[in-house]
C-alpha cells in the first residue's frame, strides 16, 4: 500500500479528486435543494462544446472550457430570471444546444478523437500539477463561499422570497452559486468526465440528504459520501484496472443505495 | 400648543401596479403608524398581496412609491428589522434537512442587535424567538416533520429573530385549524400590545379583525376602506363584504 503513494500521478489525482469531490457535494446540495440538480448535467454539455470549439481551433482547453461554461452559468440565471422560464427548461435548452454544439464542431473539424473522449470519459490519473492547484484553489472558494454566505446560502434555498425581504440580494447569490458550479463541473470533466460529472455533483448529495437531521449534517454527510467514493474510486481503479470516473460514479451511487437503507431502518 | 405628528412608519404614495395590462392596483395612499395592527381585507385578485410586495420591495409600482421610516423602499437598508411571513409560509417541502433552530436563525441578521442596540450571540436570539411562540423545546426537530400550526409557530420565531418593529403576513392561516389559528390571532395580538411590533396581517378572514385588529384597509383594485376597526364595523364596506360574500370568512365572533 506505501508503495502507492510513490507513484506522483497517483498522488495528484487523489488530491484533485478530493478537492473536485468536496466542491461538488458542497455545491450539489444547494443545487439539489433548489430543484436545480441538472444544473450539473447541462453545464457538462456546454463544456462539451467548449472542449470541441478549443480542440477544433488548436487551443487549450481548459481555459476554453470555464470562459464558456461560466458564461452559460451566467445566461441560465438570466434565463431564469429574466425571461420568465423554469429552471429546469432552461437547464433543458442549454444541455441540448450545448451538446448539438459539441457534435458539430466535432464532427465538421474532424476532432471527435481520442482528445474529446478522454474528456467525455475523464482522464484523472494523467492530471496535471497546475490542475492539482487549481482544484485546490476552487475548493478553498466553494468552501468558503460556503462559510462566509453559509446563513444566506441556506436562506435563499430554504426560501428564497423571504431571503429577498430579508434584504439578502438572492439574484446576485444565485448567479455565483451558478458561476461556482460551472467552474466546478469544467474541473470535475478531469476527474469524472462530462457525461458523469453530474453525478458527482447530484448523488452524494442525494445520499447526504436522506440521513440529515439538520442542514449542516446534510453538507458534512455529502462531503463524506464524495470523498469516500472519490478516493475509493481511485484507488480500485488503479488496483483492478477499472475505469476511473465509473468505479467512483458507481461507488457514489452504493453508497446512496446503502443511505436509503439506512434511513428506512433507522426508521423503523 | 402645536402637536409634532410623528412620521408615518409606511406611507404609501399613489401606488398602482399591473401585471401588463390588467391593474392590480390603482393610486393607493395610505398611512401605517408605529403600533398599528392593521388588517388589509379583499376578496381574491384584488391586490393585497401585490400590495405587500411592493411594501417589501419585491415588486416595484409603475406609479407612486411606499416610504419605510421616511425612506423611500428603493434605498431602504434595515430589511433585517422587518418580519414577514409569506403565503405559502405553511408549505414547507417535507424533505428540506433544517432543524428547527437553523429555520431560525438563516434569518439572522449580522446587523439586528438586541433592543439595549448591542449585538446579542446568534443562538440567545434564536432561543428567545422560540420561546416567544412556544417552540424552544422542538429546536433540533426537522422543521418538515412539524404540523402545520408548529411550523407557522417557527416563521413566527424567524420574522421575531431580529426583534423587528414591524411585522408583514401573507394570509398567514392558510391550511391550519380554527383551533390553531385562534391561538395564532391571539399571539400576534399578544406581540403587537407587549411587544409594540406594528403588524400588517393579508386575510381573507374577516373574522380576526374583531379582536385584535386596531385599523382596517380594504382593497378591492382600490383603496375601498382606510380607517379604525370600530368605523370600519359600521361602514359600508364592511356590509358590502359580509353581504357579497367575496370569498370572506366571517366568524362567530
Amino acid at each position: 500500500m506505501t508503495a502507492l503513494w510513490s507513484y506522483g500521478f497517483l498522488q495528484r489525482a487523489l488530491v484533485a479528486g478530493l478537492f473536485i469531490g468536496a466542491a461538488c457535494a458542497l455545491l450539489g446540495v444547494f443545487l439539489v435543494l433548489k430543484k436545480d440538480a441538472m444544473m450539473g448535467h447541462g453545464l457538462a454539455h456546454i463544456t462539451f462544446a467548449a472542449v470541441a470549439l478549443a480542440l477544433a481551433l488548436n487551443v487549450l482547453p481548459l481555459p476554453m472550457a470555464l470562459l464558456v461554461a461560466g458564461a452559460a452559468a451566467i445566461g441560465l440565471s438570466w434565463l431564469k430570471d429574466r425571461a420568465g422560464l423554469y429552471g429546469d427548461t432552461a437547464i433543458g435548452i442549454f444541455s441540448s444546444a450545448g451538446l448539438a454544439v459539441g457534435v458539430f464542431l466535432a464532427t465538421l473539424s474532424n476532432k471527435f478523437n481520442v482528445s474529446l473522449l478522454h474528456y467525455l470519459f475523464g482522464e484523472i490519473l494523467a492530471i496535471e500539477p497546475l490542475e492539482v492547484w487549481l482544484a485546490a484553489g476552487l475548493a478553498g472558494l466553494v468552501g468558503m463561499t460556503v462559510l462566509v454566505r453559509y446563513r444566506s446560502l441556506m436562506y435563499m434555498t430554504f426560501d428564497t422570497e423571504s431571503a429577498r425581504a430579508s434584504g439578502i440580494r438572492t439574484r446576485r447569490l444565485d448567479l455565483l452559486l451558478s458561476v461556482l458550479a460551472a467552474v466546478t463541473v469544467v474541473l470535475g470533466t478531469k476527474v469524472v468526465g462530462i457525461l458523469l460529472v453530474s453525478g458527482l455533483m447530484v448523488i452524494p448529495a442525494a445520499a447526504g440528504l436522506q440521513l440529515a437531521r439538520s442542514f449542516r449534517q446534510a453538507l458534512w454527510l455529502s462531503v463524506s459520501v464524495s470523498l469516500i467514493s472519490v478516493m475509493a474510486g481511485i484507488l480500485a481503479a488503479f488496483l483492478f484496472d477499472w475505469p476511473a470516473s465509473a468505479t467512483i460514479v458507481l461507488l457514489a451511487f452504493l453508497l446512496f443505495g446503502l443511505s436509503l437503507v439506512l434511513k428506512r431502518v433507522r426508521g423503523a | 400648543m402645536i402637536k409634532n405628528k410623528l412620521p408615518a412608519l409606511v406611507s404609501l404614495q399613489g401606488v398602482s401596479f399591473a401585471f401588463g395590462d390588467r391593474p392590480v392596483l390603482e393610486s393607493i395612499s395610505f398611512d401605517i403608524a408605529s403600533r398599528d395592527f392593521l388588517a388589509v381585507l379583499g376578496p381574491n385578485g384584488s391586490g393585497k398581496t401585490t400590495l405587500l410586495k411592493i411594501i417589501l420591495n419585491l415588486l416595484k409600482p409603475q406609479q407612486g412609491g411606499v416610504l419605510i421610516r421616511g425612506q423611500f423602499v428603493e434605498e431602504f437598508e434595515d430589511w433585517g428589522r422587518i418580519g414577514y411571513i409569506p403565503q405559502k409560509a405553511t408549505h414547507v417541502d417535507p424533505y428540506f434537512p433544517a432543524s428547527v433552530a437553523e429555520a431560525v436563525s438563516m434569518a439572522l441578521s449580522p446587523r439586528a442587535g438586541g433592543g439595549s442596540g448591542q449585538k446579542l450571540p446568534g443562538r440567545q436570539e434564536v432561543s428567545r424567538a422560540l420561546r416567544l411562540v412556544g417552540m424552544e423545546d422542538f429546536q433540533d426537530r426537522l422543521i418538515g416533520r412539524l404540523s402545520g400550526g408548529q411550523q407557522q409557530r417557527v416563521f413566527i420565531a424567524r420574522a421575531l429573530v431580529n426583534r423587528p418593529y414591524l411585522l408583514l403576513l401573507d394570509e398567514p392561516t392558510t391550511g391550519v385549524d380554527a383551533e390553531t389559528q385562534e391561538h395564532f390571532y391571539d399571539m400576534l395580538g399578544r406581540f403587537n400590545k407587549e411587544e409594540g411590533i406594528t403588524i400588517v396581517l393579508v386575510t381573507h378572514d374577516i373574522g380576526v379583525v374583531d379582536n385584535h385588529v386596531t385599523r382596517v384597509a380594504c382593497l378591492n383594485q382600490h383603496l375601498t376602506y382606510h380607517g379604525s376597526h370600530r368605523e370600519f364595523c359600521r361602514s359600508e364596506a364592511f356590509r358590502e363584504m359580509i353581504a357579497g360574500g367575496r370569498h370572506l370568512v366571517a366568524h362567530r365572533h
